[in-house]
């Protein structure tokens, strides 16, 4: 089986927040102002973040998992 | 599943209120102060972007009006504009700039220079604005510090407005000088 979740460059993240207001599972955080951090138990990949971040700083990454 | 609004979600009309108010009256572009201080509160005493994240009206316009209008591409923007340079450089620039702010309404507080009712658009154009001011009743050092202040959040908004309809919505989020400031006091009260 396969998960997928979304990756945060931490460098390039403005600490906008703009990703964790589009997060439909209320999966980002934007940790103590730094930069956003995900809940990879709660994001499901659907990609809506790395779509609205201004920074482009959001990747999604796919994991094969062993069931 | 659809989140729950509150009414923070709703300060971008303060981004329009203070706009319009300033048109009628410069010295409501005092008011803006509150933009710049707050976040700083925010970070320095919270160590948060709790403004950013969920105060900053700017921001709620940005995001809020491609999705009613469709006014925005949704590119990524070119590198060099999210690059660190661009960031630290537009920061400092912009604070040369209030500095200059601050200079001018000195020089008018001096008697060095008359009060100029004008607005300055991208640091370049100036445009009259002399019905603005009518409360003659304030010190005109104030009037001269509120008319270079409404250049400023005019230009930005300006900017912002720009980079929201050629790249994503929030671009200017990226680069906005109060956000990288508040990132830095963030980064540095949280190393290590």
């Amino acid at each position: 089986m396969s998960k997928r979740f979304v990756r945060v460059n931490k460098n390039l993240c403005a600490s906008c927040g703009a990703c964790s207001k589009e997060c439909p599972r209320n999966a980002i955080n934007i940790f103590r102002g730094c930069y956003a951090a995900v809940d990879e138990k709660l994001c499901v990949g659907c990609g809506l973040c790395a779509r609205t971040c201004p920074a482009g700083c959001i990747e999604i990454i796919l994991v094969e998992e062993d069931s | 599943m659809k989140k729950n609004k509150s009414w923070l979600d709703y300060l971008w009309l303060w981004t329009i209120i203070y706009f319009v108010l300033g048109f009628f009256n410069i010295l409501f572009a005092w008011l803006g102060m509150i933009d710049f201080i707050l976040p700083l509160l925010f970070a320095i005493f919270g160590g948060n972007k709790f403004f950013c994240n969920k105060l900053c009206g700017r921001g709620q316009l940005f995001s809020m009006l491609p999705k009613k209008f469709k006014c925005s591409t949704g590119k990524t923007a070119p590198g060099w504009l999210l690059s660190r340079y661009f960031k630290y450089g537009f920061l400092a620039f912009f604070m040369i700039m209030f500095m200059n702010i601050i200079y001018q309404s000195w020089l008018v507080f001096g008697g060095a220079k008359s009060l100029n009712e004008s607005i300055k658009l991208f640091w370049t154009f100036n445009i009259p604005f002399h019905w603005a001011y009518t409360a003659k009743n304030f010190p005109e050092w104030s009037a001269q510090f509120a008319f270079g202040f409404y250049s400023l959040m005019l230009t930005s908004a300006l900017i912002g407005l720009i980079v929201m309809m050629l790249y994503r919505p929030r671009t200017w989020c990226v680069f906005c000088p109060m956000g990288t400031m508040t990132q830095i006091i963030c980064r540095y009260k949280n190393r290590g």
